[in-house]
């Protein structure tokens, strides 16, 4: 195991570290002590390594992640596992804003609540809140899963297009072009794996079924013959 | 960007550090704002005496022209010296004759007024301006403060936080007013006036306005979520309170930090790390559209 003290080290020595990991490394456990908020944590790191951050951490923790599996023991800033692209990232307290951000793959776990704009831009990651979610959550979503065990804030989903966004508590507003849809047992079977991959059993945390469904009226991206005089 | 922090100490045997911790958290938050620097402290007070923080354009200014309103018939004032800013204390009964003087004096500036508040700001490193200031060294019960990186008027003491509308009030401020010309317009009919063109000064001007007709802070602040446009994160202190209110899509960042001695308040968890037992603190975000405040006991 590799422990790093951001007390002693720069984050961008550090980060430089695991950027010059192989994919066949031994180092694969690392532990980072004392982030004390500081930015960029663990970014794009494409190592197939664990990295445990004992704290709170800042903007843009493991952001472009692939491949590694990050674990913030704190709150997270800002951007939390934006552009992810594979691999995992779980959040054991609450993510700041825009947790997820445009993340074309991977898990992202957040054990507590994430703020405003979770899963904003969304391209196909699969993000998982124990707890509620801010406002303008899902905005513009392409692609992937947002399941959220606690409340939706306002507007969700906003502009979205194809995302699945599954909420069990109550949701504040829908955005534009977003509406309740009915559960197919397809959505089921993928709830279901999105929620054993991060850990949940569907048992004990409500199963597919205490989950509402939300994604697009598809009206907003279609062309409108309607529209036709404005071309 | 800027950064703004604030800390209101709930156990009072830690006042003698409120200085010394506020200035860790300007410190911290100087590359979110590296232009200039200011604070308020929330101290000590004398009864029946108003603490007045003049500013002048140098360390030898400030003291030349407090020596020349003793002259000019102020009598001795009983001053404290801080680089460019000086604290001085005026019995309740002639404020108003030592405020004339003051306005005649074109050296001096009138920052702040206040039984217990004493306001700095000057352009700099938010680091140095707070040495500068001696800020480490002074208590209290609570304090807010900004490092600015100027978008909307120019990097002048003047522009800097915290702005101070009323006694005892100030205000800092993340974001901008898409609106303050036309409340301004309002405010300035409604009798109040304003040093700058600055839309967080209009901010602090709103509440003033709203508290003079008796609101309290908290109903203040929720008042100005139908009043002010724009992107805001706002940290208020008055004499014995301390709120927090973001703009209702919480545009710039906020992060709290309490524990049963502190409510701490900075843009970034970087600036709450450096309090003592942060790692143990409730370390939450304030939810957008909603007030926090907090009031001494």
């Amino acid at each position: 195991m590799r422990s790093v003290d951001l007390e002693e080290s720069s984050v961008r020595e550090l980060n430089g570290e695991l950027h010059r990991l192989t994919p066949e490394t031994n180092e694969t456990r690392w532990v980072i002590e004392h982030p004390q908020g500081k930015h960029a944590i663990a970014c794009g790191l494409d190592a197939p390594v664990t990295v445990e951050v004992k704290g709170h951490v800042g903007y843009y923790c493991a952001g472009m992640n692939k491949h590694a599996t990050i674990v913030i023991h704190g709150n997270a800033g800002v951007g939390v596992a934006e552009n992810m692209v594979s691999g995992e990232v779980r959040v054991k307290g609450d993510a700041s804003q825009a947790a997820g951000a445009t993340g074309v793959g991977g898990l992202l776990v957040i054990e507590g609540n994430a703020s405003a704009r979770c899963g904003i831009s969304m391209k196909g990651i699969d993000i998982v809140v124990k707890g509620s979610i801010g406002p303008m959550s899902a905005f513009m979503a392409q692609a992937g899963t947002l399941v959220v065990f606690g409340d939706a804030g306002e507007a969700l989903g906003d502009s979205i297009y194809e995302a699945r966004l599954f909420v069990r508590g109550s949701v504040a507003s829908l955005g534009a072009d977003c509406i309740e849809k009915p559960l197919s047992d397809e959505d089921k079977v993928i709830l279901r794996e999105v929620l054993e991959r991060a850990g949940l059993s569907a048992g004990s945390d409500g199963g597919p079924d205490g989950f509402r469904l939300y994604g697009s009226a598809r009206k907003l991206y279609h062309f409108h013959v309607d529209n036709v005089d404005a071309y | 960007m800027c950064g703004i922090v604030g800390l209101f100490l709930k156990n009072p045997g830690l006042h003698p550090e409120l200085g010394f911790h506020l200035a860790a958290m300007l410190g911290v938050m100087s590359d979110r704002g590296p232009d200039s620097a200011g604070f308020a402290v929330y101290g000590s007070s004398q009864a029946d005496h108003v603490k007045l923080t003049l500013r002048a354009a140098s360390a030898v200014e400030i003291r030349e022209a407090v020596a020349a309103l003793g002259k000019a018939g102020a009598g001795d004032l009983d001053s404290v010296f801080h680089d460019t800013h000086a604290v001085v204390s005026v019995p309740l009964a002639r404020e108003q004759e030592v405020r004339l003087l003051i306005a005649r004096d074109s050296r001096v500036t009138l920052v702040g007024v206040g039984a217990r508040m004493e306001l700095f700001k000057e352009v700099g490193l938010p680091e140095q301006v707070a040495k500068r200031f001696e800020l480490s060294g002074m208590s209290g019960t609570h304090g807010i403060g900004h490092t600015r990186m100027a978008t909307e008027s120019a990097v002048t003491t003047r522009g800097a936080h915290p702005f101070s509308t009323g006694k005892d009030q100030c205000l800092v401020h993340n974001g901008s007013l898409s609106n303050h010309c036309g409340v301004r317009r309002f405010l300035s009919r409604e009798g109040l006036t304003f040093e700058t063109d600055n839309d967080s000064e209009v901010a602090a001007g709103f509440l003033t306005w709203r508290m003079q007709q008796g609101a309290s802070l908290e109903q203040a602040l929720t008042d100005s979520l139908a009043d002010l446009d724009g992107f805001f994160t706002f940290v208020v202190g008055t004499e014995s309170g301390f709120a927090v209110l973001r703009d209702p899509i919480s545009c710039k960042p906020a992060v709290m930090a309490e524990t049963d001695d502190y409510v701490a308040f900075g843009s970034e968890y970087r600036a709450l790390a450096v309090l003592p037992n942060a790692g143990k603190a409730r370390v939450f975000e304030p939810e957008p559209a909603r007030v926090y405040a907090w009031e001494l006991r």
